[in-house]
Parts: structure tokens; C-alpha cells; sequence
């Protein structure tokens, strides 16, 4: 008897999946995008949840690049809504979602997120130059004699004769992080422009002035440790000679185990960050699919939510997840952008 | 030829050297456990602070005669609020009141709400309620006042010195966390809990046993007792042992492109994640239990043909349940792999934030795996003890599975 089940059981599995399939109508919001918003992201999902009659969001944690690609590959509700990044759309991503049907997309700034570079607390605090951190890290470097040369520093005295006569070892992100795309962007181009000749470079050849500027020297002075912050901050508080590349809010949280270098003369403060003084931060966004603004229930509720005084505002409660709130008159400029939900042009 | 000597020599050798790799792979697996449980036994403690709220009528907005669904409506926040402010005797500024506010956990008010529905009597009445307090109480209470754990902490001198009254005051105890058993994932880490990952965990799981045992158990049987062997049953076995060591992501990949793409099913569902493990553990399957068919004597079979039974009678008969316990084992240690596994879930979207427990099939779920990567990955410093916490309640169901595969293969094996 129990074997005549079998077929019956594999039909009803198959004619289960078949329906499943079909019907398919989604009552949450869906997001994916860069894993530097998700601390934010899944904070007022979370409380959005709580507050609300909605379901709670799901937010997926896949990297500015993957959330984009997922987020342009289509209109319905088989794709996100929203997609999280830690800088702006490119006009190749915009192109692929118009390609796809993805028509208008409403930009939404949420605030701002600093890049830190931190050795383990109690030590002697490092005081670096954008410069510094380009000629220590870059594949190549200025032979001084309007060529280049590969990159033989091996110490941060070899650099800059003022910093101290350590070994130079760096533990960072991977390239297909979203941290490593702004810390090259922002600190090493920025040091980079300290040389004028480069800067030439940029007008004639863009592609030779980007691989000077962005490429990240891979003999060992640079240590790949993964997208995981908190190993980072780990590996310090062992490695006592080393430098750690992460993001403010796990500075925030672990101020007691390490402690942030200047970048140019300034510290990394919640203040610096915001005011614009400190060199290495980077705009957080997130993108939203105007076709389904109507189509799935609570997204433009979700929307208001992100973007209330009482989330990503000055005293928001995403500030105290380390998020650095945009200040009074450029907050007023997006929000009034995005409470008309303005489509990206 | 050696002597007797050189061969008992020998002989110690040997022993000496296995001795010492057990004893090697001992210790790397004490350290484990000890490292494991060391950090994680805080995630089954919490801190709760002692509040009296004033739950009279007007106080909380109702009046005689309320029903249940008006109970639940109270905004319990600011009676909560209001509790932590007597606990003090200054008045305090709205900065102040804040940090003061800090000290209980971000669903302290649920938590009251619940209370209250569970107890309707104590509304008129000033009445006393313990409450999860926030995450850095816990820690820092957890780790006792000690210098270390002042400078480790992240509360202020002010909210040290209102801890410390409080302490003095009996008003702060540690209890058992059980809403670290019974809570979905969150944000909060004083609030967050398992059972949403064992939910989707237990339902990608069924899905995976359900297709992988009838799928799996029956290719087995069909290759091993009535397919003939020619070349092309060889080429398929080849491939079945190159899928059992393709690397697990790959299964994702496909999974993506068949389940999501083709057939449109919904992202993020533990039915996808059931399927694609079972994807996964479907070669490991055929092939225990392929070795379990081949280690049936060849005489049983031999003596059912030679009494008239069919193939069918032979094989389902005589054969099948000789193999069970070997094919039960392949079963369970495949699905003890599933359990473990992130990499396929993660192409299908599981690894996500998802903060409510899921009630069916086709509903947005997690992990217990992936809920442990995504608790190493968060920045408050709580999450490092929850991490290690869901650690020991994913060994623990390991720990059973293999309990259970032990206990299967004695009964079948009478």
C-alpha cells in the first residue's frame, strides 16, 4: 500500500511547485544592494515592520554592483524594488534598466558614510596624507623623473620621512567590495592628484590616468581580508603593526579596540564626516523603482520612513547605527526631491 | 626479515603515532567547543531591568469597560518611558532623557504590551514588570564592573552610574533568554532569536528530504538492480561522483536559473532553498545508497528469484530493507550537509534580512547557517555573542541528526 503513494506524492509535489509558481502575489517589499546600506537599510525595515500593518521588508545584503544588476533586470514583481548603494548609480547601470523596461528610478540620498584607517588602541595614532596613502599602496609610484616605478616602500618612513619606521601592512577589502571602489576612489586618486603630471594624464588618458591612481600594489604590503568588517577589527587588536581599512560605523562601535588615523590633518569624527572636512567619505543612496510605487503595498510608506527626521535625520535613530545625516539645507533640497518622487533624469 | 623486536617496535610505532593524531585532532576540536561555548553561553543570558509603570486608566488612555484590542493599541512606549523616568529622581533634559532611555532594550515596549495582554488585571494598578534591557546593559553587566569592562563598554559614566543605582537597588538581575529561542532575526541584538532560521531551516529541510529521498532512493535502486551496465550507465555514474564534488555554489547558480528564472518561483522562498539543496545532496544519496544496495549478498537475491519472486518482489522485498539502515545513514549525513550549507542559498536570496518568521512554503526565509554569517557580519558588538550562540544551537541539531542516524541504523539493523 505504501508504495502505491509514491507517484501520487511526486504528481502532488510537482503540481504544488506548478501553482506556486503562478500565483504569485508579493505583499513585501523587497531589497538588495550594497552590504555598507544593509546596517541602515535592514534598521528601518525592521522598525517599519513593527510600526506598521506591512510586512516587514526583506533586504538582501548583495553589493552595490550584484543590487543593480538585479534591481535593472526588470519591471514586476519577480524583481526588487529598491536597491541600496554606497555611491551613485553609473549611466551604464541606468542604460541596462531602460534596456530592461526599468523606465524611472527615484534617486534618494540618504547620508554620508567615512572610510577609516585604524591601527589597534593604545598605540602611537598614525597622522596621514592622502599622498602618503597612495604612495604606500599604489602598484606603482612617481620615479621622479615623470615615470613610474614599481612600488618598493617598505616601511611608512620610505614614504614620508616624518611617519614612524614601521612595516607597511595594510588589511582592507577586496575588489569587489563597494568599501575598496570609494577608499581608491577617494584616498588614493585624491593623492595621486598630488602629482601634476598624472593629473595631465587624466585629460588625455583617462584609462592610464585610472589604473595609475586606483590599482592597489599585490605584494603583500596590502592584505585582502574580506568583506567582514569585525575580522578586521580582530585581525588589529593581534596584529599590533597593522592598519585596518573599514567603515565609521564599526569605528563607532569599537572605539575601545582601535583607533582612527588623520587623514590629512583631521580626524575621524562623526563631526568631520558630516561637515565635509574628512577626506575619505563616501554619499550613501538607495533607488527606487517608480513602476512599483503603486504596485506593492507600504513602498512609498517604506520610502517617507527612510527618510523621516526620525530616521535618517540629525538625532535619527540611524545615527546612532552610525550613519552620518546630511546637513539642514542639502536635506531639505532631497527630501523635497524625493517626497515628489522625482524620477532620475 | 626483521625480528621479533623490530617488529613489535614496529608495532608501537604505529600506536604511538595514531595515539598522537587522535590526541592532535582532540584538542583542535576542545578548542573549538571551548571557544564556542565560552562566548556563546552569553547569548542564553540576558539582562532585564525592573520597571513599576503606572497603568491606570487615564494614565493610558482608556476607560472602563476597554476590550482586549484597545489593550493592545495603548502606546506602551511612552508608559515605558515614563516608568524609566521615575526611576530616577532628577529631572532630566530631552539629551538626557534619552541616554536615560538607553538603557532598555529597543523592544522593551512589545515586550510590556504582551505582559499586559497576558495579565488584563493589573491595568488600574501601578505595577512592576521586569524588561529586556539594551544591549551594552547587558554586556557590561554581564561582564561584571570591572575596570576592563568600564573601559570596554559603550555606555556613558552617566548611564554607568543610573546601572549602578539601579544594581544597588535590586532592580537589575540576569534570567534566561528566551527570546533567543523564540525571536526572529533583528537589528536589535538584545531582541533578536533563532527560531525564525530554524523555521526556514526546518522547511527548506522537509522540501530537501521529501525530493532528495524519492529522487534520490529510487535512481539508486534503478541503477543498481534493474539497469543493465553499458557504457551508458558508466557515464552516468562518473557524473554522479563529479556532482558530489562540484564546489555547493554551483548549485545555486542553477538553482537561479531554473527555479527562479524558468519556472518563476519566488525569490527568497525555502522551498527554492529545499530544492536546491536537495540539488546538492542528491549525489551523495545515490551513492550511499547505491553502496548500501551493493553490499545485500548476492545469495538473497539469488534464493528470491530461485522461489519464483519477480525483480520488483526481489528488490523491494528482500533487498531494500536488508540496505535501509545504509541508505537512512546516506539520508541523514546528506541532510546534516544541508543544514550546514550557505552558498546555494545565497545565488537564491535567502541570505537576507528577514525579521518574520515564516508560515509557509513559498514565504521569504533564512537560515540557521545564514543566520550565523549574517550575525558575524553586523557591527554591534552584541551580535558576536548571538553569533556564537547560534553556533551551539546549529551543533546541537547536527548533534541530533546524527543521533538519530545511530539510532535508526541500530533498529533497522535487528
Amino acid at each position: 500500500m505504501k508504495r502505491a503513494n509514491t507517484p501520487v506524492l511526486i504528481i502532488a509535489t510537482a503540481l504544488s511547485i506548478a501553482a506556486v509558481g503562478q500565483a504569485l502575489a508579493r505583499d513585501e517589499i523587497r531589497i538588495v544592494g550594497s552590504s555598507t546600506v544593509y546596517p541602515f537599510s535592514t534598521v528601518v525595515a525592521e522598525r517599519f515592520g513593527r510600526s506598521t500593518s506591512h510586512k516587514t521588508p526583506v533586504v538582501e545584503s548583495t553589493g552595490t554592483g550584484g543590487g543593480f544588476k538585479l534591481f535593472c533586470s526588470g519591471v514586476g514583481e519577480g524583481t526588487p524594488d529598491v536597491s541600496n548603494a554606497s555611491r551613485a548609480i553609473k549611466s551604464s547601470e541606468i542604460e541596462d534598466c531602460k534596456e530592461n523596461g526599468v523606465q524611472d528610478i527615484v534617486e534618494v540620498k540618504i547620508g554620508y558614510d567615512g572610510i577609516v584607517l585604524a591601527n589597534a588602541a593604545g598605540l602611537s595614532q598614525y597622522s596621514l596624507t592622502t599622498k602618503d596613502i597612495f604612495l604606500a599602496l599604489a602598484k606603482d609610484v612617481p620615479d621622479g623623473n615623470g615615470g613610474l616605478k614599481p612600488n618598493d616602500a617598505k616601511t611608512w618612513k620610505d614614504v614620508n620621512p616624518a611617519l614612524p619606521d614601521a612595516k607597511i601592512e595594510v588589511l582592507g577589502p577586496p575588489p569587489t567590495s563597494g568599501t575598496r571602489d570609494a577608499f581608491a576612489e577617494l584616498a588614493m586618486e585624491s593623492g595621486c592628484k598630488a602629482f601634476d603630471w598624472i593629473m595631465e594624464t587624466k585629460a588625455g588618458d583617462k584609462k592610464r590616468y585610472q589604473a595609475i591612481c586606483h590599482s592597489v600594489r599585490e605584494d603583500g604590503a596590502y592584505v585582502e581580508a574580506g568583506e567582514n568588517d569585525n575580522l578586521i577589527v580582530q585581525k588589529l587588536d593581534a596584529n599590533k603593526n597593522a592598519l585596518g581599512i573599514f567603515g565609521f560605523s564599526f569605528l563607532d562601535q569599537n572605539m575601545d579596540k582601535v583607533q582612527a588615523s588623520l587623514i590629512n590633518g583631521t580626524d575621524a569624527t562623526f563631526e568631520n564626516i558630516a561637515d565635509g572636512s574628512y577626506a575619505i567619505a563616501r554619499p550613501l543612496y538607495f533607488y527606487v523603482k517608480k513602476a512599483h510605487l503603486d504596485a506593492i503595498p507600504g513602498l512609498r510608506e517604506f520610502v517617507v520612513e527612510f527618510v523621516s527626521e526620525d530616521a535618517s535625520g540629525e538625532e535619527g535613530y540611524l545615527e546612532e547605527r552610525g550613519l552620518i545625516p546630511m546637513g539642514g539645507a542639502e536635506r531639505e533640497e532631497w527630501l523635497n526631491n524625493v517626497l515628489n518622487f522625482n524620477s532620475l533624469s | 626479515m626483521p625480528g621479533v623486536v623490530e617488529r613489535h617496535r614496529g608495532e608501537e610505532r604505529f600506536r604511538r603515532l595514531g595515539l598522537a593524531a587522535i590526541a592532535v585532532s582532540m584538542s583542535f576540536l576542545a578548542f573549538f567547543l571551548i571557544s564556542i561555548i565560552g562566548t556563546g553561553y552569553g547569548a542564553f543570558i540576558q539582562t532585564a531591568i525592573k520597571i513599576d509603570v503606572d497603568l491606570t486608566l487615564p494614565e493610558i488612555g482608556l476607560e472602563e469597560g476597554f476590550t482586549s484590542e484597545d489593550l493592545a493599541k495603548v502606546r506602551y512606549r511612552s508608559v515605558v518611558r515614563a516608568g524609566m523616568r521615575a526611576l530616577v529622581p532628577e529631572d532630566l533634559g530631552r539629551r538626557e532623557s534619552r541616554t536615560l532611555y538607553g538603557l532598555m532594550g529597543a523592544g522593551a515596549e512589545f515586550e510590556l504590551r504582551d505582559k499586559v495582554l497576558a495579565q488584563p488585571d493589573v491595568v488600574g494598578s501601578v505595577a512592576s514588570f521586569w524588561l529586556t534591557s539594551s544591549d551594552d546593559v547587558d554586556l557590561y553587566n554581564k561582564a561584571g564592573s570591572t575596570e576592563a569592562s568600564e573601559q570596554q563598554t559603550r555606555l556613558t559614566a552617566k548611564q554607568i552610574e543610573w546601572y549602578s543605582e539601579l544594581k544597588a537597588s535590586d532592580r537589575i538581575k540576569t534570567r534566561f533568554n528566551w527570546t533567543f529561542l523564540t525571536g526572529a532575526d533583528s537589528r536589535d541584538p538584545e531582541v533578536a532569536g533563532v527560531w525564525g532560521a530554524i523555521v526556514g531551516s526546518f522547511f527548506a529541510l522537509g522540501v530537501c528530504l521529501l525530493l532528495s529521498c524519492f529522487v534520490g532512493v529510487l535512481a539508486a535502486i534503478y541503477l543498481e538492480e534493474f539497469a543493465a551496465r553499458n557504457r551508458w550507465t558508466q557515464f552516468l555514474e562518473v557524473n554522479i561522483n563529479n556532482l558530489a564534488a562540484v564546489p555547493s555554489i554551483t548549485f545555486g547558480l542553477l538553482g537561479l536559473a531554473i527555479f527562479l528564472g524558468f519556472f518563476g518561483l519566488p525569490r527568497s522562498a525555502s522551498l527554492v532553498g529545499g530544492m536546491v539543496l536537495a540539488l546538492m545532496t542528491l549525489p551523495t544519496v545515490i551513492i550511499s545508497s547505491r553502496v548500501a544496495l551493493q553490499a545485500v549478498a548476492p545469495s538473497i537475491r539469488e534464493a528470491a528469484f530461485g522461489i519464483g519472486a519477480s525483480r520488483v518482489q526481489t528488490v523491494f522485498h528482500h533487498v531494500v530493507p536488508l540496505a535501509m539502515p545504509g541508505i537512512l545513514t546516506g539520508i541523514i549525513i546528506g541532510m546534516a550537509r544541508a543544514l550546514g550549507e550557505t552558498a546555494p542559498l545565497l545565488m537564491i536570496g535567502m541570505v537576507a534580512f528577514i525579521a518574520d518568521a515564516p508560515t509557509g512554503l513559498t514565504q521569504p526565509a533564512s537560515a540557521l547557517p545564514v543566520q550565523v554569517y549574517l550575525w558575524a557580519d553586523s557591527p554591534e558588538r552584541a551580535f558576536a555573542e548571538k553569533t556564537a550562540g547560534a553556533i551551539l544551537v546549529l551543533l546541537v541539531f547536527l548533534l541530533l541528526m546524527n543521533l538519530m542516524a545511530v539510532i535508526l541504523r541500530r533498529k533497522f539493523e535487528k
